[in-house]
């Protein structure tokens, strides 16, 4: 079944939100933020690799390609490898790609919200 | 605070219960009373110059009956009527004694006797009978209103039918050490058995159902052996470790006249004094303590109260330990500097006290879930380990709850919170005025730690998809935060599916704002436990809050009918992720591992397409439902109007279309 068949909203949020700054698209008129989500990293990662208790955050990795890559490629603990045959080189470069092209995030000290959270 | 609705306000009685006993008891067995505004102390006795009962005739209107259950009654009084008590008149006089302010249930032709009894001889209060759209949900209920209230509830249904479908959550309470008293209905006479669906309904051994995950269970033969057995059930549910137990009643006995050649009796409850640690172990411990260069502690369920929370942090500011919280209970604030969510200081710890552990064996060694599946210790080959825990007192076998052996050092096989005063005291006798520098410089690193840790929260929970859509946990997090901070809030879910933000940004400071979670983790615990909880919070006219994952909630969604039913205020925030998602990271892991992809792991756990509007499911049942909210600028006005609703006294459902996690 295909994956927006199963999920549509995920869908939506793909295609209302993807970021200007997105690399270009990776495959078969994917953009890179579709391979990010067909290939599960938001499972963990959440939809803008913004972390979660699984998976920590991702987004604006600061690791080049190469080192990316290989822990991807090769990591042994909670999260599962990806090998070539799950996630080809072209799709994990697009992944990487998007998470880089992802925008800073606010300021804790500008959102009203943050401020005066913890008791003294 | 939230104006309480007097019509509900539950808990009121016209029985104290510690009135009632001492005045009918005489040498440890009181001579019966009867209910509500009874004045004789001996039941009136069959007169015996009538003929006893006949066998029992099944009309044709009974046997055509749906149930088929309907039975003429005794022959000497008016055809068709029983002329004098009725048993279960007696079992709710029993029930009465001990003080129990509810029974749920979800209503059962075999339990029909005491059903009646309850709400018309017993006047429908202590206990007051509600009605569950499941058995599920009502034990499920009974199981969140004890760790809110800490008295035991009873649970009432069939011991056939009823009762497997209550199972699980007696499972959950059982693994979370909570009371819920199972009543079950049976009929093992076959003589006096109505064929067809009650003989369908019936079964030798209702026990057997739940007796591995129950700590006793009885089948009365008697009125008299029923007083014994639900007085010795009460007092076992209610002493260390605190479990779940069962009362099979008969039919035969509930619906007919009481017959006793001697007047029935109640037997006094005696709650014995909880298990204390022995001294010399628990001096041993402190010694231990006293001097470790860097004590951690670790808690479960180690707190059932607001004291027994102060004596966590009595214990742990004694030393400066740091407290790791697995979060069983609320042990202790989270804002405290020596609170840890996260198991990371054990790797530093020469001395580590387990208070109420679950599972010592997964606290100190870590296990990765990865196709190795590698196991590491987390502590040093020489790190002393402390237990103190009911754990070594009562275990049973099947069921593994128990988790894997772990060797420690210090066994102390007690109530923890029963213990602390005494290691407290024994701590504080055993530092050496040498020992202080080194205590006041770990509270020190604690707080300095403590300050740059709120930091980090901060920052994460800003980049932590502060406006994406789906709606992130953080930013929920904090937009409830905002709402409810300045309330008398309780929160009674566990958020571990919000990736524990809450507990990063919410201050939990008082006993009765946490209660851990279900203890099997068997799922749909958490609507119908929160509704339970919600009716323990309200008479003390607290905010309520229900972080509800919306797979859960669609085990038990009647829930949230008996929350409207009975006017429980509850804000249920539905947490939606569409998915069952714990099961899509298993099935994403799976696939890697196999080297197949993961384009397929939402078959099968996706709860979507369609998507369920839970606003719209809330409606149905008469519950105010708001949403889907999916653009996280309209959270605030949504959490709004849902306070709203609570204060007026009504549960409420706001759906959250959310991210993973």
């Amino acid at each position: 079944m295909p994956f927006g068949k199963i999920s549509p909203y995920i869908l939506a949020a793909v295609f209302s939100a993807a970021s200007a700054a997105a690399p270009a698209t990776a495959a078969d008129g994917e953009t890179p933020r579709d391979v990010f989500e067909r290939v599960g990293c938001w499972s963990c990662h959440g939809y803008k690799g913004q972390g979660g208790r699984h998976g920590p955050a991702i987004a604006r990795t600061p690791h080049n390609y190469e080192a990316f890559s290989a822990f991807v490629r090769t990591t042994s603990g909670e999260m599962p490898p990806f090998t070539e045959r799950v996630v080809s080189d072209q799709d994990l470069r697009a992944v990487h790609g998007y998470l880089q092209s992802l925008p800073e995030p606010p300021s804790a000290d500008n959102l009203s919200l943050l401020q005066d959270v913890f008791p003294d | 605070m939230i104006e309480k609705k007097e019509a509900n306000a539950g808990g009121s009685s016209t029985v104290d219960r510690r009135k009632f006993i001492k005045g009918v008891a005489v040498a440890g067995a009181s001579a019966v009373a009867a209910g509500e505004g009874a004045k004789a102390a001996v039941l009136p006795q069959r007169d015996r110059s009538q003929p006893r009962p006949s066998a029992l005739r099944p009309s044709a209107q009974i046997v055509a009956a749906e149930s088929g259950s309907v039975r003429e009654a005794g022959a000497d009084g008016s055809p068709g009527t029983v002329p004098g008590k009725p048993g279960s008149d007696f079992m709710v006089d029993v029930v009465k004694t001990l003080g129990i302010e509810y029974a749920i249930t979800n209503p059962a032709s075999s339990c029909r006797g005491i059903h009646e009894s309850l709400v018309s001889y017993g006047g429908n209060v202590m206990p007051e009978l509600l009605t569950a759209t499941h058995e599920e949900t009502a034990t499920a209920m009974g199981h969140g209103y004890f760790k809110v209230t800490g008295k035991p509830l009873i649970s009432l249904c069939h011991g056939t039918v009823g009762l497997q479908h209550a199972a699980m959550a007696v499972y959950n309470a059982w693994c979370d050490r909570v009371p819920v008293i199972m009543m079950v209905g049976n009929n093992t006479d076959a003589a006096t058995r109505v064929p067809g669906t009650p003989t369908l309904h019936t079964v030798q051994d209702p026990g057997s159902i739940v007796r591995d995950y129950t700590k006793w269970d009885d089948q009365p033969g008697s009125l008299q052996h029923y007083a014994e057995s639900m007085v010795r059930a009460y007092k076992i549910a209610m002493t260390p470790p605190f479990e779940p137990v069962l009362i099979s009643i008969q039919e035969h006995m509930q619906e007919h006249e009481i017959h006793s050649e001697k007047p029935l009796t109640i037997p006094k409850l005696t709650t014995p004094s909880f298990p204390a640690g022995d001294m010399n172990a628990v001096r041993e411990a402190a010694a231990l303590l006293a001097n470790a260069e860097f004590p951690v502690i670790v808690v479960d369920r180690a707190a059932r109260s607001q004291q027994g929370m102060q004596n966590v942090v009595a214990i742990a500011e004694s030393v400066n330990a740091l407290v790791v919280d697995r979060q069983g209970r609320m042990n202790m604030p989270n804002m405290h500097h020596l609170y840890q969510m996260g198991g990371g200081a054990l790797r530093r710890a020469d001395v580590v006290l387990g208070l109420e552990l679950t599972d010592y064996w997964g606290t100190v060694n870590d296990f990765s879930d990865n196709a190795a599946q590698n196991v590491s210790s987390i502590v040093s080959p020489d790190t002393r380990l402390i237990s103190i825990g009911v754990g070594d007192i009562y275990v049973r076998a099947n069921y593994q709850d128990f988790q894997r052996y772990q060797p420690v050092d210090i066994a102390i096989a007690a109530d923890a919170e029963t213990t602390l005063p005494s290691l407290i005291e024994a701590v504080k006798a055993a530092i050496l005025s040498e020992r202080q520098a080194a205590i006041e410089q770990r509270g020190a690193d604690a707080r300095r730690n403590q300050a740059a840790l709120r930091e980090r929260t901060l920052a994460e929970a800003a980049a932590n998809g502060w406006d994406v859509r789906p709606i992130s946990s953080a930013r929920l997090s904090a937009e409830l935060w905002a709402q409810i901070k300045n309330e008398d809030w309780a929160l009674v879910s566990r958020d571990q599916s919000l990736s524990f933000w809450p507990h990063r940004l919410w201050a939990f400071e008082n006993h009765h704002q946490f209660i851990g979670g279900p203890g099997g983790q068997g799922i749909g615990y958490g609507l119908p436990a929160a509704v339970g909880a919600a009716l323990g919070h309200r008479e003390h006219g607290r905010l309520v809050v229900n972080l509800q994952n919306d797979g859960d909630f669609m085990y038990a969604p009647g829930s949230l009918w008996s929350a409207a039913h009975h006017n429980i205020p509850l804000l249920n925030i539905i947490y939606n992720n569409r998915a069952y998602h714990q099961e899509v990271m298993h099935m994403q892991r799976m696939a890697s591992w196999r080297q197949r992809g993961v384009e397929n792991a939402l078959i099968g756990t996706a709860i979507a397409d369609p998507n369920i509007n839970f606003a719209t499911v809330a409606q149905g049942m008469g519950v105010e439902g708001i949403g889907p909210i999916e653009d996280p600028n309209d959270l605030s006005a949504a959490i709004r109007r849902g306070i709203e609703v609570v204060k007026s006294g009504e549960p409420v459902v706001i759906d959250v279309i959310a991210q993973p996690r």
